[in-house]
């Protein structure tokens, strides 16, 4: 049962996941971002990690995606306004991007077995186990983490301002 | 005594014993679809009617009185209408998003109902994190409105869809940190475990004025997320015709509609879960016998009569308050409920550790 699940989730997020490079409106890609952070979340439940499911939803598809949605729907990007692409620039793209794969999948080749030790019965991703590690174990990156993101707003506010005058 | 768990029991025991595992399983989702989409058109039916009468009562006019007796299958014979009628796709539009979106939008108010509970021991799913499940699926639904408004390829459409966005994304801060202090004082996510610390009495009485303000906060950003006036800004008929639904017609405008009333049922009873003990009778401390009378009334009722009180609260908005204007609902957010309601998570924390609440 959760073999064919598992099968039918990662089928629709690597085809989602090619729909969001091929698809010629932007507009487009980005729902079918949205799609594969969702089967991506389906993948966590699957792995009995209730809590970053619903974290991976709130976050991306709920926050990140749709900012990306207000600027791309307010620019108004459409198939037509895209600029084009010259020949040169995108065989570059594809030399870069087969080195890329190249240099993955020798690291990958190097690696001696991946060890996955969590079982999909594991309670790691109960909320309750989760919080425990974040404020016990790992106290000071979560903090800092945090910082770094308070940072980062008001960094963005202060941009946002200076603009305006 | 009468029970709704009883009879999901049976029908579980029953199912397992005549079927392998698997299939069991995805007959009872098949069972659980049903079950809510017959909960959706009955939604539909009652929450529109009761929305007239409503309106009608609050102008002192009669409402709807034509069809079937006192008007009863008005909404029966619209319904009949917009299925009757023709579902047109504007030619500018994106075919494809625009026939999506009031799916999704649908699909997300199906969702968010897997972890309510109707009754004691009647539930779909009781899964770990309960309400922080029902906060990421609800802030999903803002995609299908932008979805509606950018692919009608309409300047009103693309507005509306814009203002509900920023609507929905800023009032959903302030309804998540209502929830979390109810979430601090359970000590828990799981919708079955909060309403079970309300048995000695429900929040909005054991939690004193912090937890009094956080209710009155989260019905304002409710009503502000669902788009209901005084903040149907999103659908303002003098500015934007309907907003983000202004190219919709016949059964897909339905959708969207139904999706609507959907919604306030699915935030009231989120709400009467929270801070009014969902399904827990009222109880009064010491009053033994009054105590009992109050256990004989079934836990369904208990659970509807308290989600359709706040719904009638929220109706009740609607013909009070006159409409805001857009800077108008972003300052009441950011720089009123916002900081209210952080300094007020202060003080609930603080409660929770000192145990002040009863």
């Amino acid at each position: 049962m959760s073999k064919i699940a598992f099968f039918v989730l990662a089928f629709l997020s690597i085809f989602s996941a090619m729909m969001v490079v091929f698809s010629r409106k932007p507009v487009h890609s980005v729902l079918s971002l949205i799609f594969c952070f969702f089967t991506i979340a389906g993948h966590y439940i699957l792995l009995n990690a209730q809590f970053l499911a619903a974290v991976h939803i709130i976050v991306y598809a709920g926050a990140i995606m749709v900012l990306f949605l207000f600027v791309i729907m307010l620019l108004n990007l459409n198939a037509e306004s895209e600029p084009h692409k010259t020949s040169a620039g995108k065989i570059a793209a594809v030399v870069s991007g087969g080195l890329l794969l190249l240099v993955l999948v020798s690291v990958l080749k190097s690696t001696d077995g991946l060890q996955l030790s969590a079982s999909p019965d594991s309670q790691v991703g109960m909320v309750k186990n989760l919080g425990m590690v974040l404020y016990d174990k790992y106290m000071l990156p979560f903090e800092v983490s945090a910082l770094l993101f308070l940072t980062a707003m008001i960094g963005a506010t202060m941009i946002g301002k200076k603009e305006l005058d | 005594m009468f029970s709704l768990s009883h009879i999901t029991d049976l029908v579980n025991a029953w199912l397992y014993q005549q079927f392998p595992p698997t299939l069991a399983l995805l007959l009872q989702f098949v069972i659980v679809g049903i079950l809510v989409i017959t909960l959706f058109s009955i939604l539909g039916l009652v929450l529109i009617m009761m929305e007239r009468r409503v309106a009608a009562w609050m102008q002192l006019r009669l409402g709807p009185n034509r069809v079937g007796p006192r008007g009863m299958f008005q909404t029966v014979a619209d319904t009949v209408k917009l299925i009757m009628k023709e579902g047109m796709t504007p030619n500018g539009a994106d075919k494809l998003m625009f026939n999506l979106a009031p799916y999704i939008v649908m699909m997300v108010s199906m969702v968010i109902m897997a972890p309510l509970m109707f009754a004691d021991g009647f539930q779909i799913w009781d899964i770990n994190i309960g309400v922080f499940f029902i906060t990421a699926i609800s802030s999903v639904s803002v995609i299908g409105i932008l979805m509606a408004g950018w692919a009608s390829n309409n300047k009103y459409s693309l507005l509306g869809a814009m203002r509900s966005g920023a609507q929905i994304v800023s009032y959903e801060l302030s309804a998540g940190l209502s929830i979390i202090t109810i979430v601090i004082l359970t000590g828990s996510l799981q919708v079955s475990e909060i309403i079970a610390a309300q048995q000695t009495g429900w929040w909005i009485f054991k939690g004193h004025i912090p937890v009094l303000i956080s209710f009155v906060i989260f019905i304002i950003a409710v009503t502000a997320e669902t788009n209901r006036a005084p903040f149907d800004l999103a659908e303002a008929e003098s500015e934007l015709t309907a907003g983000f639904h202004t190219e919709y017609s016949g059964m897909k405008f339905a959708l969207f509609f139904l999706a609507e009333y959907v919604n306030i049922f699915v935030v009231c009873a989120i709400g009467a879960t929270l801070f009014l003990g969902g399904w827990m009778p009222f109880h009064i401390g010491s009053w033994e016998s009054f105590n009992h009378i109050m256990d004989y009334i079934p836990s369904s009722v208990w659970f509807f009569g308290k989600t359709f009180f706040l719904i009638f609260v929220i109706m009740w908005f609607r013909w009070t308050f006159p409409r805001l204007r857009i800077d108008q609902l972003l300052n009441l957010e950011w720089k009123y409920l916002l900081p209210i309601s952080m300094f007020n998570l202060i003080l609930v924390t603080l409660m929770a550790i000192m145990g002040w609440h009863f």
